[in-house]
């Protein structure tokens, strides 16, 4: 069954829809001669056992004349519909077929129609066609149709442009089967989505034209005509309005449901919708974190619901940070390296719910504070810098601006110290004429800067930690490079401790110390920055370092790879989530999960089986 | 000789006060059966370049050649059916239609090369998806039950569908997992040598295009700014550009921080 | 970009200058309206049984019995005159009934207009942060439901319903006519609520995109108080699309004014046209197409101007 036919709204409106189509066919047939008898004695009587709408000014029952109506209203407004669908997706394709200024030209024209509301289109053009239902047809048609047309256009550009159209130009197919292969099914579906909703607005649009008289005319009539007749008698015998009232309503909201709806369908639809976030239970003696470290997290985990059941997508992740230190979590996507972070900045998206045996920043425990206060901690501890500089400052709030509010907010300083402290800022991440800058909004500067001035944002209060997501990823290897010795001059000046988090194993190894590697949700190695490239123990950290090329890579040989994926959330394997896709797999890691065992300073380990590294590394094969 | 030549290419986007010239009388040779590397950074013009060699976007002046023939630029001849240089776009979400099964999509390609018979065609899309290691029954799949991926591959098969002689590939792995690069990196390869087919490419990466280009070119700004055999590149950069490039390139194994060569004169401007 | 920018006045010169042709455009269309009908339109509006010198003197006096040409030139200067011809059916200056009738229509829609965004606007604000992410999809049902079947019911029918309940059944405020402050009440509320609902819905539906965005994650990261959030950080980027909403509700506003005037028999230009076209008085269906045709124009002219006023990343200040 279709999806939306299983939503209650999807069902109904559907239902409705189909009603309505039926008793446009066997309308006429059924309640005709009941509509058409005339019984001058029972003009206008009210509501009745006889007459459940009473009668009009002629006897004739209301009700049988709303329902054998239905099918002059539907089929004209259907008609004026297709029509003014067809003649706008012809305009519309015009321009894509006519010389570049001629197609312009005609873009234009449809540019200005559309400005103009269709109700009074349909209006004006009555007068020319003439009033009555064919004109009012011909009308609503002619309104309707730059609507489509622009439609039309803006699909057909997107479509035109896009990569797999190119790549068909290429292989030398001939327009008219790129039209019809391509063009045509791609525009289709947001097209007879849009008629069936335009069905909807036509509906009433009739309506609101034979209320006026300048639509169907006597002797015919349609709900809209019966409405203008009703409206003169509404004070004395209301129910002769009221029941073409309803009609028009419930029928307009039938048609405008279903094309919602299948706009909807044709749209991503989100998987969590309506899912609550599952509540979490804190083991009541938290406690393994550190009150002297920047950063201090123990037992971390994050769960999600999903129809399935929940799912966890990090599991127990901890580790500490000292201060001035930078240390690096790797892992690829899906690894739960971002969402750790988002954790620890407390910014999980709903419906998340995060569980941490202990989660310190610089001593505060981020569980046990209330919100004020956590507001106030996270937001002069912590500074945060996500992967994309482009969109991570508001296009319309000046660069000075988002800086100073955090000074405003956190410290309480006027306006005009947070702005030169501003200023300052943005000078210190060498950023050139700052007091410029600071003015500008951010649609004014590159990407390089854009992230130096979300650094500086990062730096207006005393940041203990600076937790950099992906920092360089969308950036320039040049300005990557400046971006990473920006961070490290951070800590040199000001004691902030980093983490660094990237799929990008050399720069993380090139500015962090200690490194963390994470694989399907779990920390699987730690280990100093200096060992990652000749000392990895752990299998998959080995993999990872072998798959990426760099500028001594063997040519001779192929590179290498890990079959396979990673497992996701929903699927993981019972023993090590790495077993399936492991060199040094035995029996044992598919059945008994390795536990992260600390093994001496800065190494931590999680393997059954791993690299012979050192005796330490190798005492724990078992 | 199936050499492309690429002569003094010059792309203008926009014009009088706004016009920028993004590609900026670039000349390249991609001699038979070679795969030459083409790097730089955003907005250095690759992108256009490569699309400017398929023919998707005018040319201001210069042109391209193969065969003798001239494929872009003036005197430009026109025949019928694929171009001999087929580009294999970066994005695998926007590469295939979306409404088309992949059989169908490769299908285009088989038969733009002049195969008319149905089965003919379906045993081609076959040995194409098999040429790319994918399996077989994915033919009937539609793109978003693919991974990037497989999606990657199946860009791949329907640009050699039409047996050209020159493919480009622009940044075909950077929309993908650092694990699942080299395995399409590795294809690329193989059907370069089994095919014996020409590639251009084309990547912000020097390590992956140092891996597989024989001569690397690089861009910044419109122009190239040298042109060397890739090891040779690498070793003894000429141009200082390319020498911030490579300094530029974080490495791993470089033991523990380091700090970046301040000399080049490139380094000192406050860029980016 | 502010008004000091340097692009402003060449960006002003451009819509003045789009807005010029438009209008030439609109009174060309309106010009050719009256002149593409089948038959003879006098005739048509003196009927049948006119004896042909009174037919053939009423087009001279129109003007109908010379050129095309010259009746366009005639048409044209008459429009930037104000002499826009007489009424077939009363006699009267067009001008002269246009100008009585516009302020009474002016006043409806203006009314209407400012009632509808602000209902709408703070309701989908408030209703897009609360239903954000998912959250709360009874909240979003509820909403959609009752938004959805505000738009559904048509202003004419919602003010006939309304006169029902208010004025007849309860006689608390007055059936129809203009007069003093009650008797806008029941039309400006009819042609308000469905526009309302509809605005409604597109501002919880760019505010649910707007809170989604990269930037709004940067602010949370911040921990600015929710009043920041919202109203420094998210209002600003929630502009432009529900300005240029509110341009085509103003307009369909102008479109509704036609119906509910119908219904409260208000004394303003949609009561003129209801009137006029049967009675197929050309003159004045001309004008009142000027008229209404001008202030859509208008309408979009000023909403350009304000979304690229207030939007920095607005391209539109390039074209």
């Amino acid at each position: 069954m279709p999806r939306f036919l299983r939503t209650p709204v999807g069902a109904a409106a559907t239902l409705l829809a189909v009603a309505f189509i039926v008793l446009a066919v066997i309308g006429p047939a059924v309640w005709g001669a009941d509509a058409a008898r005339v019984d001058v004695a029972a003009m206008q009587r009210g509501v009745s056992a006889q007459h459940w709408l009473g009668t009009d000014t002629l006897g004739r029952d209301v009700l049988a004349r709303v329902l054998v109506a239905t099918r002059t209203s539907l089929s004209l407004a259907a008609l004026a519909t297709l029509l003014g669908a067809l003649g706008g997706v012809v305009l519309g394709s015009i321009p894509s077929v006519l010389p570049r200024s001629a197609g312009r030209a005609v873009s234009a024209l449809i540019d200005l129609l559309v400005a103009f509301p269709g109700l009074l289109l349909a209006l004006f053009l009555a007068v020319v066609f003439g009033v009555g239902a064919k004109g009012a047809v011909f009308a609503l048609a002619a309104a309707l149709a730059p609507g489509f047309a622009r439609l039309t256009r803006v699909l057909a550009a997107s479509v035109t442009g896009s990569d797999y159209v190119a790549a068909s130009r290429q292989l030398g197919v001939r327009p008219v089967r790129l039209l019809a292969r391509h063009v045509l099914p791609n525009v289709a579906e947001p097209l007879i989505v849009n008629t069936a909703t335009a069905m909807g607005g036509t509906l009433l649009a009739f309506a609101g034209l034979s209320f006026l008289g300048f639509g169907v005319q006597p002797p015919s009539y349609d709900w809209g005509e019966m409405l203008n007749e009703g409206l003169s008698g509404i004070y004395l015998d209301p129910a002769a309005a009221l029941g073409p009232g309803v009609a028009v309503v419930l029928a307009g909201v039938a048609f405008t449901l279903l094309g919602e709806l299948g706009a909807q369908l044709t749209g991503t639809a989100r998987a969590h919708q309506g899912l609550r976030p599952i509540t979490a239970r804190r083991d009541e003696a938290p406690g393994g974190a550190d009150a002297h470290c920047a950063l201090s997290v123990s037992g971390l985990s994050i769960t999600f619901p999903t129809p399935r059941g929940p799912i966890t997508p990090v599991a127990d992740v901890g580790f500490d940070i000292l201060p001035g230190e930078i240390v690096g979590l790797v892992g690829e996507s899906g690894s739960g390296k971002s969402l750790t972070a988002a954790a620890i900045a407390r910014l999980v998206p709903y419906p998340g719910t995060v569980i941490a045996d202990g989660l310190r920043l610089a001593g505060d425990d981020l569980d046990a504070l209330p919100a004020a206060e956590l507001r106030g901690v996270l937001g002069r501890k912590l500074a945060v810098v996500f992967q994309d500089p482009m969109s991570a400052l508001n296009p319309a709030l000046r660069v000075g601006r988002q800086l100073a509010e955090v000074s405003e907010v956190h410290r309480g300083e006027t306006r005009k110290a947070a702005w030169s402290k501003a200023v300052d800022r943005l000078g210190a991440v060498h950023i050139g004429d700052p007091a410029r800058r600071a003015r500008q909004y951010p649609g004014e500067l590159s990407g390089g800067m854009r992230q130096r001035a979300v650094i500086a944002q990062g730096l207006m209060a005393e940041p203990a930690l600076i937790l950099a997501d992906e920092p360089t990823t969308a950036l320039d290897v040049t300005v990557q490079r400046r971006i990473l010795d920006l961070l490290c001059q951070v800590r040199d000046e000001r004691g902030a401790a980093v983490l660094l988090i990237s799929h990008d194993l050399a720069v993380v190894a090139e500015v962090a110390s200690r490194v963390l590697v994470m694989y399907a949700g779990r920390v699987v190695e730690e280990l100093p920055a200096a060992e990652l490239a000749d000392a990895s123990a752990h299998p998959y950290t080995r993999a990872l370092i072998d798959t990426v090329p760099d500028l001594t890579t063997n040519r001779d040989v192929p590179l290498a790879t890990i079959e396979g994926r990673p497992p996701s959330p929903s699927e993981m394997p019972p023993g090590c989530a790495f077993a399936p896709r492991c060199p040094r797999a035995q029996a044992r890691c598919g059945v008994d999960r390795p536990p992260l065992v600390a093994l001496g300073d800065a190494r931590r380990l999680a393997c059954w089986n791993p690299h012979p590294v050192s005796a330490k590394v190798e005492a724990t094969a078992r | 000789m199936s050499t492309l030549r690429l002569h003094e290419l010059t792309v203008r986007f926009g014009d009088g006060r706004r016009a920028a010239t993004v590609v900026d009388r670039v000349s390249l040779e991609v001699p038979e059966a070679s795969v030459v590397g083409l790097v730089g950074e955003s907005g250095s013009g690759k992108s256009t370049l490569a699309r400017a060699v398929a023919g998707l976007v005018p040319v201001s002046a210069g042109e391209v050649t193969i065969d003798g023939g001239t494929l872009v630029g003036r005197g430009r001849t026109r025949p019928r059916g694929p171009r001999p240089v087929q580009l294999v776009f970066q994005d695998p979400n926007s590469a295939l239609d979306p409404r088309m099964k992949i059989g169908e999509t490769i299908g285009e390609g088989v038969a733009a090369g002049g195969v008319r018979d149905r089965a003919a065609r379906r045993a081609e899309v076959r040995r194409l998806l098999e040429l790319v290691r994918l399996d077989p029954a994915l033919a009937s799949a539609l793109p978003r039950h693919l991974s990037g991926g497989q999606r990657q591959r199946a860009a791949l098969a329907r640009g050699l569908a039409a047996r050209p002689k020159v493919l480009i590939a622009d940044e075909i792995t950077s929309a993908l997992d650092v694990s699942v690069q080299g395995a399409v990196l590795n294809l690329l390869r193989e059907i370069q040598r089994e095919l014996g087919v020409s590639v251009l490419i084309i990547s912000h990466n020097l390590a992956v295009v140092r891996y597989l280009a024989d001569s690397i070119a690089v861009m910044h700004d419109g122009r190239l700014v040298e042109v060397a055999p890739a090891g040779e590149l690498v070793e003894r950069p000429r141009d200082p550009y390319t020498r911030s490039l490579l300094a530029a390139v974080p490495r791993l194994g470089a033991g523990g921080p380091a700090r970046h060569a301040d000399d080049s004169p490139v380094a000192a401007a406050d860029l980016g | 970009m502010n008004v000091k920018d340097r692009r402003w006045p060449g960006f002003l010169a451009r819509r003045l200058a789009r807005f010029a042709i438009s209008l030439l455009l609109l009174v060309t269309a309106v010009f050719g309206m009256v002149h593409a009908l089948p038959g003879d339109p006098v005739r048509a509006a003196l009927g049948l049984t006119a004896p042909q010198s009174l037919v053939a003197a009423k087009r001279h006096q129109l003007g109908l019995d010379q050129s095309l040409w010259h009746q366009y030139v005639n048409f044209l200067r008459g429009a930037v005159d104000g002499n826009l011809g007489t009424s077939m059916s009363s006699g009267l200056p067009v001008t002269q009934i246009i100008g009585e009738r516009l302020a009474a229509t002016a006043a409806l829609a203006g009314l209407a207009f400012l009632v509808a965004v602000a209902i709408a606007v703070p309701a989908g604000m408030a209703a897009g942060i609360r239903t954000r992410d998912g959250r709360r999809p009874r909240t979003q049902l509820a909403f959609g439901a009752v938004t959805g079947v505000a738009t559904a019911v048509p202003d004419f029918l919602l003010g006939v319903g309304l006169v029902f309940v208010f004025a007849v059944g309860l006689k608390a405020l007055p059936v129809a006519g203009r007069g003093g402050a009650d008797s806008y009440v029941l039309p400006v509320l009819a042609l308000a609520l469905g526009p309302a609902a509809a605005l409604a819905r597109v501002v919880r539906v760019e505010t649910a995109r707007v809170l989604g965005e990269d930037y709004m994650r940067t602010a949370r990261a911040k921990r600015l108080p929710d009043r920041l959030l919202y109203l420094r950080h998210a209002l600003p980027n929630l502009l432009t699309a529900t300005l240029t909403v509110s341009g085509l509700t103003l307009a369909s506003l102008l479109a509704g004014t036609v119906l509910v005037e119908n219904v409260f028999a208000w004394p303003g230009l949609g009561t003129e046209l209801a009137q006029s076209v049967p009675l197929k008085d050309y003159p004045v269906v001309q004008g009142l197409a000027l008229v209404f045709g001008a202030g859509v124009l208008l309408i979009n002219l000023l909403i350009d101007t304000a979304v690229a006023l207030i939007d920095p990343r607005s391209t539109i200040r390039e074209v």
